[in-house]
């Protein structure tokens, strides 16, 4: 039997012509693309690199020079959020962000914090969301910039990304949406959503890892984070990964609303009612009602996550949790410490993530297993 | 595949030996709480005269650390007595299980934290402290060292949570910076209680919110 694999939130299964597509690159067409004056093959080099780079531009509405391809998440986080505040450090230095943002984000905040920014985190709600009203205070003359995540990258809630935006723009300040979850899932043209800077990814749409984006939006100044050369539109020095680039854009193409998102959330759905039949004491964690279609969190009251989730691998399905003990900062999940405040719902819960590749017969094996460790992890438990 | 985990915690994990309650136990005691992520229960029957610890069983909200922590120091303790079973350490433990991932042994200090815990309310209940000196105020507040913050899931000295501890004529009185109304006001008043009243000098135990 193979693995059950319920973690799609953090990394997904690449395509299998994802794979042929970054093997023909890095088997046939390996050479540099930097130049369009160099030679054949990296001038095919090139052609496959602009390619991916209009795939993606398309998929939003974005010009091709609007897309800057990166590593990942954390570097287009960490390039809008740093970039953008160290270009406009002389308009002001206000940043704002939320409590349930990414870490690369919550992280680059701080560094800018020592360096003489001033940032506010605001607090999210029982779904997870922000109040508009809290991001409307918070923004004062020398705030220059608002980052959040288009769909939280634990429990999935969607924020409302069309408010903040209008919001943002109404005062005059920047705004940055993390959608590394929630990218092509939730449809965003940037021609009518007036958002300056995106951060968009790979691994979570069956592309490769090792590769994301950032959009810039015309005009919205960025400073660049990491010295060489000038790729990128001069904004991200490095050799152009041409191969992962090639397999984003193919992951791109392939993106299938019926499959990726309508089937998903039937598993889902399918999922929650099993647990509930099977099991009483749980809890949804973040929105059920706007989410994404292919997370569930959910916390099983009374017995701990990191046992919870061993037992699942254990069983050959593969989870994660927000227990401290799995964490690498024995701190239990940020995310849901700052929706919930209550250490047992962190410490309980499990994230269920599903895709395309998964069956409906993998959801009900899931629950079957789900039962049975509840049912032994009560037994061994002091608070039942 | 390779988990951080040897062999022998595992199947420990899976198989726990020991767990359940025992009925009118000779002691008992509780470390850590579901807001520190580790919480164990243990339970003692020890023999009158011999001081042998007759039966020991546990219960675990924790991870693997945890569970096959507790399932080894039961078993090693079992039959011995309780003065033997005093100088079990948890590295003993992370021994038989094969050793630990350094990240994991606060989860395995917890679980024999809860053993020598266990043992001392017996000899406190059971009128075995030797050397009867008298409890001082430090004393109190290192006890309360073992009394978990919810809020925080650290214990409630190192986060600011206790106020003030006044010890006269046996009477202790806590302290805590606290709303009376707050949610876990009961369940820190009765962990504190719980953790105090087995002090040999100690007569009554009260707690005090101040906000």
């Amino acid at each position: 039997m193979g693995y059950i694999y319920l973690d799609n939130i953090t990394v997904t299964k690449p395509h299998e012509e994802v794979v042929k597509t970054i093997t023909e690159y890095l088997t046939d067409k390996y050479a540099l693309a930097t130049s369009q004056f160099s030679h054949s093959m990296g001038l095919e080099s090139k052609e496959g690199y602009d390619n991916a780079r209009h795939i993606i531009a398309n998929s939003i509405g974005a010009d091709d020079e609007n897309i800057v391809f990166t590593s990942g998440s954390t570097e287009s986080n960490n390039l809008a959020v740093k970039g953008f505040a160290h270009a406009n450090k002389k308009r002001g230095n206000g940043l704002i962000t939320t409590a349930v943002s990414e870490r690369s984000v919550l992280n680059s905040m701080k560094t800018l914090e020592k360096e003489g920014f001033d940032v506010k985190i605001l607090p999210v709600d029982e779904n997870g969301r922000i109040k508009l009203t809290d991001l409307e205070n918070s923004i004062n003359d020398s705030t220059i910039l608002f980052s959040f995540e288009l769909a939280n990258h634990e429990v999935g809630t969607i924020e409302n990304y069309k408010e903040i935006v209008e919001l943002c723009n109404k005062k005059g300040i920047a705004v940055h949406m993390d959608a590394s979850l929630g990218y092509l899932h939730i449809p965003i043209d940037v021609k009518s959503l007036p958002v300056d800077l995106i951060t968009l990814t790979a691994k979570r749409i069956h592309g490769p890892l090792g590769i994301g984006a950032l959009f810039i939006r015309n005009g919205v100044k960025i400073k660049k984070q990491m010295d060489g050369g000038f790729n990128e539109m001069n904004l991200r020095a490095g050799s152009e990964p041409v191969a992962l680039a090639a397999g984003f854009g193919k992951a791109v193409e392939l993106f299938d609303r019926e499959k990726d998102v309508v089937y998903t959330g039937k598993l889902k759905d399918k999922l929650l009612n099993l647990l509930r039949e099977r099991i009483d004491d749980i809890s949804v964690n973040g929105d059920i009602e706007n989410s994404m279609s292919n997370v569930l969190n959910v916390t099983f009251h009374k017995v701990e996550g990191e046992s919870t989730a061993l037992y699942f691998d254990m069983e050959e399905i593969e989870v994660i949790t927000g227990s401290a003990c799995f964490s690498k900062s024995l701190e239990p999940s940020y995310v849901l410490m700052a929706i919930y405040n209550d250490h047992e719902r962190a410490h309980g819960s499990i994230t269920f993530s599903f895709s395309r590749y998964n069956t409906e017969d993998e959801i009900t094996k899931t629950a079957d297993a789900a039962k049975r460790i509840v049912d032994k992890l009560m037994e061994i438990s002091p608070l039942k | 595949m390779s988990l951080p985990y040897g062999k022998k915690l595992l199947e420990l994990f899976k198989h726990p030996h020991n767990v359940g309650k025992i009925k009118n136990p000779d002691a008992k005691a509780t470390e850590g709480s579901p807001a520190c992520g580790d919480m164990v229960t243990l339970y003692l029957k020890v023999d009158d005269k011999t001081h042998k610890i007759e039966d020991i069983k546990f219960e675990s909200y924790g991870c693997a650390s945890n569970i096959a922590t507790a399932s080894v120091i039961t078993d090693i303790v079992k039959g011995k007595t309780i003065d033997e079973a005093k100088k079990v350490t948890w590295k003993k433990a992370a021994d038989e299980l094969g050793g630990l991932p350094p990240v994991k042994v606060h989860c395995s200090v917890l679980a024999v934290d809860t053993l020598r815990s266990a043992i001392r309310n017996y000899e406190e209940s059971h009128g075995l402290i030797k050397n009867k000196v008298p409890t001082t105020r430090n004393d109190i507040i290192e006890r309360l060292k073992h009394v978990m913050n919810p809020m925080k899931g650290l214990d409630i000295v190192k986060t600011g949570l206790l106020f003030d501890v006044i010890f006269e004529d046996g009477k202790v009185t806590v302290i805590l910076e606290l709303e009376e109304s707050n949610q876990f006001a009961s369940n820190l008043s009765n962990e504190i209680i719980e953790q105090l009243q087995t002090i040999w000098d100690v007569k009554s135990v009260e707690v005090k919110f101040n906000l």
